[in-house]
């Protein structure tokens, strides 16, 4: 198996964008990348996009060929293929493409991620992103998306203590840190006092505690690494590369609180990488809303189970912390287009260990990790990338 | 969305049928073409089960933007119930106050309207639950 590197990285702006489409998005994103690593059109071997629902978000499927169409690579043939696993599509599609460079199949591969989610209505957007739960035992009952982290929420307070305090102090942390990043939807901060207080959605959860409906596209160039450092100095290593799946009901879970689909990514990564938790530096985690971003610091291995609520506390998750999580402003405060969400976490981690993260720059970090989830669990991939 | 797809639950979302693996006897619900414990020595041997309808609330939240079909119910409180035959399942609890709410409750299911497919669509129906004494 050969070892993989990203070489080149391009995002958009994230919110509401209404002057721009789908295609327009991930073109730009595309372009950004490919200029960004230095290769050609001719250079490209394969490609993969994550999207979750086309379909319903702008009424087109069939978006991998759309993609290599509208990056103006028609007339090459590029291969290209549509990932789909609801909000970690375009985890599962960087981890195509780097299993595609690892086989010895091919040697640069694009990946990219997109959604155009404000097209539709607030109330579409919401029963679309509802499809990522079970339809026929979750939906059909009245469960909403943001309900099922709720219920994940009022278990994890009764079983440990987890405060509605701790969970506003995750939006605070990640509205700072979005403050400062030039891509993300809210650049703003935002005091306790509005996280806690914030408009009811799900009880425990407010508005604030959910990511907001998103547009944006994200895009990377992976390439082996004996070739990398022909197209730059400084590549980033993917040290590991997983993913894990589980019962795509809530309710089918061992247990409420754990989402067992990260536990096994996680451990697969740590194994492949030989390294152990407490070697990450930096991590983007999937913190669709606040809770999630609890839970998946302790599914990860971070903290212990049921320690989550206090990393903010303790100084482990803020940007002058031991672990710094989410330094992008998480899916919270970047906006979360779900299915650029995976490839958006790894162009962090991969700025940040390039030294390319400007006022949000964590000093010296090597070692990083990125987190997404499909669903409220039931998909999970991770990714560990070192600088090289 | 057909009505066809609706159809096919009503067995399991009416009766609150699963199914038990008879090679390990543990019961699923819904039911399951084969067990994820034995999966091949369970293949042929999934029989149905009635199930009590008796179980106790493991989670809950309390839904105040809902989906478009249930804008007129909120608040409304949905819930993780564990039956007492094992099996997990998600649904509203109704005949009380939202605020009465809590983990550890004892609940029993009661048949009720789910939806209505716009104003002269199809109903669909399905299991709630309720307190138990």
């Amino acid at each position: 198996m050969r070892d993989v590197a990203v070489i080149g990285v391009g995002i958009t702006k994230f919110g509401e964008l209404w002057d721009k489409s789908f295609r327009q998005l991930i073109a730009e994103a595309g372009a950004k990348a490919i200029l960004d690593s230095g290769i050609e059109g001719k250079d490209i071997d394969e490609m993969y996009v994550g999207s979750m629902s086309s379909g319903r978000f702008v009424g087109q499927e069939h978006v991998g060929a759309l993609v290599a169409d509208a990056s103006g690579f028609s007339n090459l043939h590029i291969p290209s293929t549509r990932v789909e696993g609801a909000c970690a599509s375009s985890g599962m599609a960087v981890r195509q493409g780097y299993l595609s460079i690892a086989s010895g199949i091919n040697d640069i591969v694009v990946v990219g991620g997109m959604e155009k989610m404000n097209d539709v209505s607030g109330a579409s957007a919401t029963e679309t992103l509802a499809t990522a739960a079970d339809q026929e035992w979750e939906a059909f009952f009245g469960a909403t998306f943001p309900g099922l982290y709720a219920m994940i929420a009022t278990r994890h307070m009764h079983e440990y203590g987890t405060t509605k305090e701790q969970l506003a102090q995750v939006a605070v942390k990640n509205h700072a840190n979005g403050a400062l990043n030039p891509y993300a939807q809210y650049q703003r901060e935002i005091t306790l006092e509005q996280a806690i207080n914030a408009t009811p959605v799900a009880y425990p959860l407010g508005l604030l505690d959910c990511s907001p409906v998103t547009d944006g596209a994200a895009s990377i160039v992976l390439c082996a690494v004996e070739k990398a450092k022909k197209y730059r100095d400084n590549p980033v290593k993917i040290i590991g590369s997983s993913q894990g799946s589980d019962s795509l009901a809530l309710h089918g879970r061992r247990d409420i609180c754990t989402l067992d689909a990260t536990v096994h990514a996680a451990n697969m990564a740590y194994k492949q990488a030989n390294l152990k938790p407490k070697d990450i530096e930096i991590a983007e985690v999937h913190d669709c809303f606040t809770i999630a971003e609890i839970c998946a610091i302790e599914d990860l291995g971070f903290v212990k189970k049921g320690e989550g609520g206090k990393a903010i506390d303790n100084k482990i998750t803020p940007r002058d912390g031991s672990l710094p999580v989410n330094t992008s402003g998480g899916l919270k405060a970047k906006g979360h287009p779900v299915g650029a969400t995976g490839v958006a976490q790894i162009i962090e981690i991969v700025l940040q260990l390039q030294g390319r993260a400007e006022k949000r720059q964590i000093k010296n970090a090597r070692i990083g990790l990125a987190h997404n989830v499909g669903g409220s669990g039931a998909t999970s991939t991770v990714h560990i990338m070192e600088a090289m | 969305m057909g009505v066809a797809r609706f159809w096919r639950e009503i067995p399991q979302r009416y009766n609150l049928l699963g199914d038990k693996c008879g090679s390990c006897e543990r019961i699923f619900f819904p039911p399951k073409e084969s067990c994820p414990y034995c999966r091949r020595k369970s293949i042929g041997k999934m029989k149905e089960i009635k199930l009590s309808g008796k179980g106790e609330v493991v989670t809950y939240t309390i839904i105040h933007v809902g989906p478009e079909d249930f804008e007129e119910q909120v608040p409304y409180p949905i819930a993780i119930i564990k039956l007492e035959e094992g099996p997990q399942v998600t649904a509203q609890i109704v005949d009380c106050d939202i605020n009465e709410v809590k983990i550890g409750m004892k609940v029993e299911s009661t048949f009720r309207k789910i939806i209505q497919d716009g104003s002269t669509g199809a109903i669909y129906y399905g299991y709630k639950f309720k307190k138990r004494n």
